[in-house]
């Protein structure tokens, strides 16, 4: 492989220091893939690929209705995370998500934070991710984010920052556990000399999270997960995690309310769910209560959950924490819930809504990012150092016409990677992490490494899946 | 089990067993017409007519010409029994219930499929004995892979009926086509030219070689009873229902002989009955009518075992649109 001469360029690169000199702690398993023969990686990064595709593991398209599938594109470098760097970032996470938890709770309950002065209750209100039938809620054992996909980046500096929270319906974890499953077979030597941190256990520790929120007296609950069918984007995870847990997937139409319990129809009759994982979004679930022409949901699911007859996990309401404005306030929150200081900085966030803020974005929109507050995938955004002038007039209108739904943020230039590109040759490609967290209560677990994200093509610091990202392995090292 | 799993899982099965006898019946034809004296018109349109939707044919094709029906009954994607549409409703069937079927089984629905959707963006006469072939296997191997990587528990059960019961109504088409090939004139019967027909027809349905060996002479009441009767052929009709009925009390945990719901009752019914027919018995009726009525007493229980296991997803107390759609397409035998 070709990384004698590997040149990071003006970024900060996860693998390399310098031209041709790896970081300390990623030497020995650069040293090890260097030993491949010259197009050796290509070959294993073809069968892979083949491998992904042979199994299904696949996204979907919603425009093509047939040949719906495509492969998630594996670059087969993977990405390194030394020890140190993880045991900051797991800190980090646990706290983030720890007061995030807390937030929810409370601003659906008693709304101590807006009455202390920390957060504005406008903000609240108008967040479209906010739920007014969720407010007076007690999930089980006080948990609403059960399960949270953090995305993190990194600055050319080399600084962590966390860029979104992802509270309702984070994916990509079975791309995590399948990316493995193929480098280990690509690289078994690899992996029986370096100490890589496992992943395989995530459905385990999912399911245990999931088992914890039935009611105790039940000896053995029935657990589901519910998707919104084969037509997702993420079908195939959503198959994938049932079967790993060894519990049924279900569609909205596979379950009905009964004699108040959520039951879920088969050939021997109706037979009761007691907790939901649930992969479809807030104003899909219940007809009843919020989009009535929901064709996925369970028409008086809310019902059910209200009397404390069906877990949801994540709880509905969630979704508040993930607009862009309510992230800003998180470092505010981890003060005043934990009386700690954030342990992972946010990304500097300018809010569009407060006048001294708006005037230095409309000044400044050449140089800054400008998103839209509840979108997501990358769509609503306005990239100002890639932007022409009538897209930066546009915006400007579109800010002036609602400045609640927009932030600002400086350009992060993301951290990158070697990869694989035409050729046979490597470069260096940016990237992200999302680190997948289970909160059960009493205890907070973050995933050892997660899913990083590639932009592929050249100079992009876009890594989303629809607009030409793909993926790699995430190896967190452990200290020898 | 899911009542909509159930369902996906029969399903799966009868639109793989569906693909493969479509290839069987285009291909015995294929055969047949090979096999005609020059000078005699190639006769095609006899194999629209027993797939029952001769109507919808000339609405969209006219004239049933060999190229014609082909492609009708291989790749067009807007009839829903042709053998790519039964591979693509069979695919997204396993894709809907894919963490309980095994992954060896998904790959071979996977791999069929992309197999036929190939074959059908070639534009060349000369792929259909091979593709035949190729279909054929392939739902061989499916069903092998099935037996030897799932347990054979409740949903098993249901893929079997499924295969089993679309192999039955299939085989009783393939010999009904024989009923609608006209021969040059009526001093044809019983000369060569009729025997070979017989024997093609056996062929297509993987019998000739068992046939042998349990009748020897290949005369046309021979071969109807082989096809409908015999205990022992795996596509024969007889035999296919008696393993649905044995699949159905594993599921029911009845025992054989009794019942607990219609399905049971509609299929133990037909199958002492056919039990206890004979030869003679079929040709006093008509072979022609006799294939058409068993048709007709095979699809009411399937759709007895549909309200009685599938329903409770069906028959909500809201319906909802989507799932109209979904039964439909599924619930289209003839």
């Amino acid at each position: 492989m070709k990384l004698d001469g590997y040149d990071p360029e003006n970024f900060f690169d996860e693998l390399f220091e310098d031209v041709g000199k790896p970081r300390p702690f990623a030497k020995r398993s650069i040293d090890l893939m260097q030993h491949l023969e010259p197009g050796e990686l290509q070959r294993y990064q073809e069968a892979a690929q083949i491998a992904l595709f042979k199994l299904g593991v696949t996204f979907n398209v919603y425009s093509d209705d047939r040949g719906i599938e495509k492969v998630f594109p594996f670059d087969i470098i993977p990405r390194l995370v030394s020890a140190r760097d993880w045991q900051y970032l797991e800190g980090g996470l646990k706290q983030r998500i720890a007061a995030l938890n807390l937030f929810l709770n409370d601003i659906y309950n008693d709304r101590k934070i807006v009455k202390d002065g920390i957060v504005p209750e406008h903000i609240i209100e108008s967040a479209p991710g906010f739920l007014k039938p969720c407010v007076g809620l007690q999930p089980p054992t006080g948990v609403w984010c059960h399960i949270t996909g953090t995305d993190l980046v990194r600055d050319r500096d080399g600084q962590w920052y966390v860029l979104e929270d992802n509270l309702r319906v984070p994916s990509g974890i079975s791309y995590v556990l399948e990316n493995r499953r193929v480098m280990k077979s690509a690289f078994p030597g690899v992996f029986q000399t370096l100490a890589v941190q496992p992943v395989d256990d995530y459905p385990s520790h999912l399911l245990e999270t999931l088992l914890g929120l039935a009611p105790p007296q039940l000896a053995q609950p029935n657990v589901v997960v519910l998707t919104p069918g084969i037509y997702n984007s993420a079908y195939y995870e959503h198959s994938f995690l049932a079967q790993q847990m060894g519990v049924e997937l279900v569609e909205g139409r596979d379950l009905v309310v009964l004699d108040g319990y959520l039951q879920m129809r088969t050939t021997k009759g109706p037979r009761r769910v007691d907790v939901i994982y649930r992969r479809l979004d807030d104003n899909f679930l219940d007809p009843k209560e919020f989009r009535p022409d929901s064709l996925l949901g369970v028409p008086g699911l809310m019902e059910v959950y209200r009397a404390g007859r069906v877990a949801l996990a994540n709880a509905p309401g969630t979704g508040v924490a993930d607009d862009k404005v309510v992230y800003a306030f998180v470092p505010e929150m981890i003060r005043y819930y934990l009386d700690e200081d954030p342990i992972l900085p946010n990304v500097p966030t300018y809010l569009c809504w407060r006048d001294k803020d708006r005037e230095h974005v409309l000044q400044n929109l050449e140089t800054l990012v400008v998103k839209s507050a509840n979108e997501a995938g990358g769509y609503g955004m306005l990239v100002g150092t890639q932007s022409t002038p009538e897209e930066r007039e546009s915006f400007a209108e579109k800010i002036l016409a609602n400045p609640r739904n927009y932030i600002a943020q400086p350009t992060i230039c993301l951290s990158r990677v070697p990869t694989l590109v035409e050729n046979n040759e490597v470069a260096g490609r940016h990237v992200d992490l999302r680190p997948y967290i289970l909160h059960r209560g009493d205890d907070i677990y973050v995933q050892p490494g997660g899913l990083t994200r590639v932009a592929l093509k050249e100079g992009s610091l876009v890594v989303n899946s629809s607009q030409g990202g793909g993926s790699k392995d995430t190896w967190v090292l452990v200290d020898s | 089990m899911l009542s909509r799993v159930a369902d996906s899982i029969y399903w799966l099965n009868r639109y793989i067993e569906r693909a493969e006898n479509v290839a069987r019946f285009v291909d015995v034809n294929l055969n047949l017409m090979l096999d005609l004296p020059s000078g005699v018109t190639q006769q095609w349109r006899p194999l629209v007519i027993t797939t029952g939707d001769l109507a919808l044919f000339e609405e969209r094709y006219g004239e049933a010409t060999a190229d014609n029906v082909i492609h009708f009954l291989t790749f067009d994607l807007d009839y829903p029994n042709s053998i790519l549409s039964c591979l693509h409703a069979a695919r997204e069937n396993a894709r809907s219930i894919r963490e309980i079927i095994s992954s060896e089984m998904w790959e071979e629905v996977n791999t069929f499929y992309h197999l036929v959707k190939e074959a059908s963006e070639q534009n060349s006469h000369n792929i259909f004995h091979k593709l035949f072939f190729h279909v054929k296997f392939a739902s061989h191997r499916f069903a092998g892979v099935m037996d030897a990587t799932m347990s054979h528990n409740e949903g098993w059960h249901f893929g079997q009926m499924g295969r089993l019961l679309e192999r039955a109504d299939k085989t009783d088409r393939i010999l009904d086509v024989k009923y609608f090939i006209l021969l040059p004139s009526a001093k044809w019967v019983g000369s060569p030219l009729d025997r070979i027909q017989w024997i093609a027809l056996l062929k297509s349905t993987s019998a000739y070689e068992m046939y042998r060996k349990a009748q020897h002479r290949i005369v046309p009441s021979g071969v109807a009873e082989f096809l409908i009767l015999n205990r022992e052929f795996p596509r024969s009709i007889n035999f296919c229902l008696q393993e649905t009925e044995r699949c159905l009390h594993q599921i029911t945990g009845t025992s054989k002989g009794s019942w607990c719901n219609s399905a049971e009752r509609a299929l133990g019914k037909l199958c002492s009955k056919l039990g206890y027919t004979t030869i003679e018995d079929v040709f006093e009726v008509g072979l022609h009518q006799f294939l058409d009525r068993l048709q007709s007493e095979m699809n009411d229980v399937d759709a007895k075992i549909s309200e009685t296991f599938f329903s409770n997803y069906t028959m909500s107390s809201e319906p909802l649109e989507s799932e109209e759609t979904q039964t439909m397409t599924q619930v289209m035998v003839s």
